[in-house]
C-alpha cells in the first residue's frame, strides 16, 4: 500500500480577484444585473430615467429668465416648449414675503435668522446653554419685529410673566402655594387684560424709544405666512400639548376625559374645518366687540391642531420612560410637579424631539390649506400671479418653483430628525 | 405605665380639600368641572349673543330646503330641487368614494414602492426613495392642485378625437377615453334588466305610480337599490361561500386521511358559473362612450376632479404608506427567515407564513391611521372642485344660506364619526392580534 500525500509547502501567491467582482464592473455586476429579473428592471429604469430627463431637461434649460411677460417667453422660445422663468425672477421676492412692504423685508429676514439662533441651543445640545436667555426672549421679540409699533408692546408682554413669577415668590411663603399660584395666574390676567394696554400707550407717547413701522396682517403672504404661522403655532402648542399630554395620562376621571375629548376630537376633524371656523365663526364665539384678525384666527385654530397632535407626540416620550423613573422620582419623595420638573420630562421630550419635528414638517405643510379660506399663502398667491394679464397662464414654473422650496424646508428638517434620531438611540442596543 | 390610646379623631377641616391628598384630586376634578362648564357656558352665551345682534338663531329647518344647485359627480339621483339634506348626502357619498378609492391604490402602490425600496438593485431603491422623498416633503393639497393642471393642461380634448387622422385616440382597445375633461369609461348595462328597488318610497309623490311600462320614476323614493346589482352581489356571495364549505370539506378529508382532494377546479367553477349565468340572464353588456357632437356620450364619466384628487391623495399617501412597509418589514429580525429556511421552507412559503403575519402587526395600526389620514385629506376636494362633503354642506350650502355654525358643526361631526368608526376597527384589529404574553 503505497502512501500518497501533498503538503503544500508554500502558501499559493495572492492573486487578483475576478475582474468581474471588482471595481465598476464589479459593482454595476452586483448591483443591478445580479438576476435577469434585476436587469430587467435596471434597464426598464434606466429608459424611465431617460425618459424623464429628456422631457424635463431641456424644459428647464430655456433662456426665459429675462422676459417680461408670458408673451414675450413665447417669442424668445420661438415655438419651442419651454419654461418661463420670467415670472419668478419678477415675483419669487413676493412668493417668499406676500405684500410685506419692500423696504421692511429686513425684519422678515432678522426675523427667522434670530429663530434660528433662537432654536439652536435647544436642538443642539452642544451649545453653550447661556443662549437659551435669547430663546426665551424670542417669542416677544418676533410678533413685534413682524407686526411692528412701540417696543413698549412685547415688554409689556414680557413683564406679565415677569409679574406672575414674582407674585409666586413673594406670596408662598406667606400665603400658602395653592394662594401663590392662583395669584400667578390672577395678576397676570390682570395686567394683561386690563392695565397693559393703557400703560403701554402712556410709556409710548412719553418715552418713544424705538417705534417700528406697523405692518397690517393682510400683507403678509407667501413663505413668510406659511412660516410664522407653522412657527407659532408649534411653539404655543408644545406647552399645551405637554398639559394635554399629562391630563390624558391623569389618573383624575374628569381631567383625563377632558384631555381625551380635546384631543379625539381635533385629531377626528380634517384641519379645514377648522380653518372654516377661522374664518366664519371664531369671532362669534368671542365676546361681542372682539375683533382678531384673520391672521391670528387662524393661528389660534392651528395652534390648536397643533396642541393635540402635540399631546400625542408626547404622550409617546411618557409611555416610553421606564416604570423605574415615575418610582424613583417617588422614592425620593418629589411631588407631581417637581417630578416632572426634573425627572420625566426632560426625558421625555428629549425622546419625543424626533417626532415633534416631524409634526411641525406637517403643519407647516398643512399651511397651505390657508389659500382655501383666501389668505395668500404660497399656493393662493400663485392663483393671483396667475390673475395679472402677463402671466396669465402660467403653471408648471409657479408650482415647481414652490414645490421646491417647500421640499428644501421640509426634506432638510426631516433628514435633521433622522440625524436626532440616530444620536438619541444611545442606551439600548 | 402607659396604655395605647386611639389617636384623637380628625375632624374635617376645609384645608383639607387641599392639602390632603385623599381630597386633594376630588377637589382638583370639581375644579376642573367647573372651570371647563364655565368655560363653554362663556363660549355659548357669546355665541347665541353675537347669533342674536345678527339677527340670526341656530336651527336647522334650512336643510329641508331646495339646495339649488347641481353636484355634476354624483352616485344618487340628485338635481337642483333636491334639499340640502340630500345634497350633504351626495357630498358624504361622494367622501366616500374618493376615499374608499384611494385607500384601494395608495395600499397597492404603497406596498410595491416599499418591498422596491428594500431591493438589492441599488437603481430601484434608490428611485424608490426619490419617489417617497417627493411626495411626502410637499405638500399634498400642491399635489393636488399640480395633478388637475396636468390633466387640464396636457390631455387631449374631446375635440382632438374627431376626424380623419384624429391627434388623440382611446386607449384599451377603443374602450376608455382620456380626455381633458375627464376619463369616460365603460358602463355596465343589463338589457333585460329588473329595474330599480325605491327605498323608502313616498305613495304620495307623482312618480311612485307606476307608469306604462310599469317601472317608477327617478325620483321615487330617498334612493334607489339596482335590483340587478343586489341580484349579482347576492349570487356571487352565495358562491364564495359554497365554496368555502367545499374548501372545509377538503380540510377535514385532508384531517382524517392525510390527502387532499384536488378541489381548485370545483372551487373555481362554483364561483364562476352561477355569477356568468345571471350575467347572461340579465342581457350583461357594455356600453361603450361614443363621440357625438362636441363631448362623449354614454359610458361613465370620471371628472378631473376625482381623478386628479384621487390620483394625488393616492400618491402621496402611498409614500407615507411605504415607509411603513419597508419599517414593518425591517422590524422583522433576520433570525425569523434563517429559523423557517433551517425548517425547510421555501421562500415564498417563508414570506406567507413566517414574515408577513408579523409584520402586518406592525404595518396594519400606522397603515389604518394613514387611511384616516386620507379620508380627512380628501377634504381638499374643495381646491379642485370636487363635490364632497366639504364642498357641498361646508362650501355651498353654508355660503347659500348663511348658516356657518350648523353647517361646520354638521361638518365636524360627520368627518368624527368616519374617523371613530375607523379607530374603533382599529382597535379591535390590534385587540386582536395583540401578542399574548406570558
Amino acid at each position: 500500500m503505497v502512501d500518497i500525500h501533498f503538503v503544500r509547502k508554500s502558501m499559493i501567491e495572492e492573486q487578483e480577484p475576478p475582474v468581474a467582482t471588482t471595481g465598476v464592473a464589479g459593482w454595476i455586476r452586483e448591483n443591478l444585473f445580479s438576476s435577469p429579473l434585476n436587469a430587467v428592471l435596471s434597464i426598464l429604469s434606466l429608459a424611465f430615467i431617460f425618459y424623464v430627463l429628456s422631457a424635463l431637461l431641456p424644459w428647464i434649460i430655456s433662456p426665459t429668465w429675462a422676459a417680461t411677460s408670458l408673451g414675450e417667453c413665447r417669442e424668445i422660445l420661438a415655438g419651442h416648449e419651454g419654461a418661463c422663468w420670467g415670472v419668478i425672477r419678477e415675483r419669487w421676492l413676493q412668493l417668499l414675503f406676500g405684500f410685506y412692504p419692500r423696504e421692511l423685508y429686513w425684519r422678515v429676514v432678522l426675523d427667522f435668522a434670530l429663530l434660528i439662533v433662537a432654536v439652536a441651543p435647544v436642538l443642539f445640545t452642544g451649545l453653550p446653554r447661556k443662549m437659551l436667555v435669547f430663546s426665551a426672549i424670542y417669542p416677544f421679540l418676533m410678533p413685534w419685529l413682524l407686526w411692528g409699533g412701540s417696543v413698549w408692546n412685547p415688554i409689556a408682554a414680557a413683564l406679565g410673566f415677569v409679574l406672575g413669577y414674582y407674585a409666586h415668590k413673594l406670596a408662598k411663603p406667606t400665603l400658602g402655594s395653592l394662594a401663590a399660584v392662583i395669584l400667578a395666574f390672577v395678576i397676570p390676567i390682570i395686567w394683561w387684560a386690563f392695565l397693559s394696554g393703557p400703560v403701554v400707550d402712556a410709556l409710548a407717547s412719553v418715552l418713544p424709544l424705538i417705534t417700528l413701522e406697523g405692518v397690517e396682517s393682510r400683507n403678509f403672504g407667501g413663505f413668510m405666512l406659511s412660516i410664522t404661522i407653522g412657527v407659532v403655532a408649534i411653539a404655543i402648542s408644545l406647552p399645551i400639548g405637554i398639559v394635554l399630554a399629562l391630563g390624558r395620562q391623569s389618573n383624575l376621571f374628569i381631567v383625563r376625559s377632558l384631555s381625551v375629548g380635546f384631543i379625539e376630537f381635533i385629531r377626528g376633524v380634517p384641519l379645514i374645518t377648522l380653518l372654516f371656523v377661522a374664518s366664519t365663526l371664531l369671532n362669534i364665539f368671542m365676546p361681542p366687540g372682539t375683533d382678531f384678525d384673520i391672521i391670528l384666527r387662524v393661528i389660534i385654530m392651528v395652534t390648536l391642531f397643533a396642541s393635540a397632535y402635540m399631546a400625542e407626540v408626547v404622550r409617546g416620550g411618557l409611555a416610553a420612560l421606564p416604570k423605574g423613573q415615575y418610582e424613583a422620582a417617588d422614592a425620593l419623595g418629589l411631588d407631581f410637579w417637581m417630578a416632572q420638573r426634573l425627572i420625566i420630562m426632560p426625558q421625555a421630550l428629549k425622546i419625543s424631539i424626533p417626532g415633534i419635528v416631524s409634526t411641525f414638517i406637517g403643519v407647516f405643510k398643512d399651511t397651505t390649506l390657508v389659500s382655501i379660506i383666501g389668505l395668500l399663502d404660497p399656493i393662493g398667491l400663485s392663483t393671483s400671479i396667475r390673475a395679472d394679464q402677463a402671466w396669465n397662464g402660467v403653471v408648471w414654473e409657479l408650482y415647481g418653483f414652490i414645490a421646491l422650496m417647500f421640499f428644501i424646508f421640509c426634506f432638510s428638517m426631516s433628514r435633521y430628525s433622522m440625524f436626532l434620531e440616530r444620536k438619541l438611540q444611545t442606551g439600548h442596543r | 405605665m402607659t396604655s395605647l390610646t386611639d389617636p384623637p379623631k380628625e375632624s374635617f377641616r376645609l384645608g383639607m380639600l387641599i392639602y390632603d391628598t385623599r381630597y386633594r384630586s376630588l377637589t382638583i376634578q370639581v375644579v376642573a368641572l367647573i372651570g371647563f362648564m364655565i368655560f363653554a357656558a362663556w363660549l355659548i352665551n357669546n355665541t347665541l349673543y353675537n347669533l342674536a345682534e345678527q339677527g340670526k338663531n341656530v336651527a336647522f329647518g334650512f336643510l329641508s330646503d331646495p339646495a339649488g344647485y347641481d353636484i355634476n359627480q354624483r352616485l344618487l339621483d340628485y338635481n337642483s330641487q333636491s334639499t340640502h339634506w340630500r345634497a350633504a348626502f351626495i357630498g358624504l357619498l361622494n367622501t366616500l368614494l374618493v376615499a374608499c378609492m384611494g385607500c384601494i391604490t395608495a395600499t397597492i402602490i404603497g406596498v410595491f414602492v416599499g418591498v422596491l425600496r428594500l431591493s438589492n438593485n441599488w437603481l430601484i431603491a434608490r428611485l424608490m426613495t426619490v419617489y417617497v422623498e417627493l411626495f411626502r416633503n410637499v405638500p399634498v393639497l400642491l399635489w393636488i392642485v399640480f395633478t388637475m393642471a396636468i390633466m387640464i393642461e396636457t390631455l387631449p380634448a374631446p375635440s382632438d378625437f374627431r376626424g380623419e387622422n384624429p391627434e388623440a385616440s382611446m386607449v384599451l382597445f377603443d374602450t376608455v377615453a382620456i380626455t381633458n375633461r375627464g376619463v369616460y369609461i365603460p358602463e355596465a348595462l343589463f338589457s333585460n334588466g329588473l329595474g330599480d328597488l325605491p327605498i323608502l318610497p313616498d305613495r304620495e309623490n307623482p312618480s311612485c305610480q307606476p307608469g306604462e311600462d310599469g317601472t317608477l320614476g327617478d325620483d321615487c323614493g330617498v334612493f334607489q337599490i339596482s335590483l340587478d346589482l343586489l341580484l349579482i352581489v347576492v349570487v356571487f356571495g352565495a358562491s364564495l361561500f359554497a365554496s368555502g364549505l367545499i374548501r372545509k370539506r377538503a380540510d377535514r378529508i385532508q384531517n382524517e386521511t392525510g390527502d387532499r382532494p384536488n378541489t381548485w377546479y370545483l372551487r373555481v367553477g362554483v364561483v364562476l358559473l352561477p355569477t356568468i349565468a345571471v350575467l347572461a340572464v340579465l342581457g350583461f353588456h357594455l356600453g361603450y362612450p361614443e363621440l357625438k357632437g362636441f363631448n362623449f356620450q354614454g359610458g361613465t364619466h370620471l371628472r378631473n376632479s376625482l381623478i386628479a384628487l384621487w390620483l394625488a391623495l393616492s400618491l402621496y399617501t402611498a409614500a407615507f404608506i411605504a415607509e411603513i412597509v419597508r419599517a414593518g418589514i425591517m422590524a422583522i429580525s433576520k433570525g425569523q427567515t434563517e429559523a423557517a429556511a433551517a425548517l425547510g421552507l421555501r421562500p415564498n412559503r417563508i414570506m406567507n407564513l413566517v414574515i408577513l403575519p408579523q409584520a402586518l402587526r406592525v404595518i396594519i395600526p400606522p397603515l389604518i391611521s394613514n387611511y384616516l389620514n386620507l379620508t380627512k385629506n380628501s377634504s381638499l376636494a374643495i381646491a379642485v372642485g370636487y363635490m364632497d362633503i366639504t364642498g357641498t354642506l361646508g362650501g355651498i350650502t353654508m355660503n347659500q344660506t348663511g348658516r356657518e355654525l350648523e353647517c361646520v358643526l354638521m361638518l365636524m361631526l360627520v368627518y368624527l364619526a368616519i374617523s371613530l368608526s375607523i379607530s374603533a376597527v382599529m382597535n379591535w384589529y390590534n385587540e386582536r392580534v395583540k401578542l399574548v404574553e406570558r
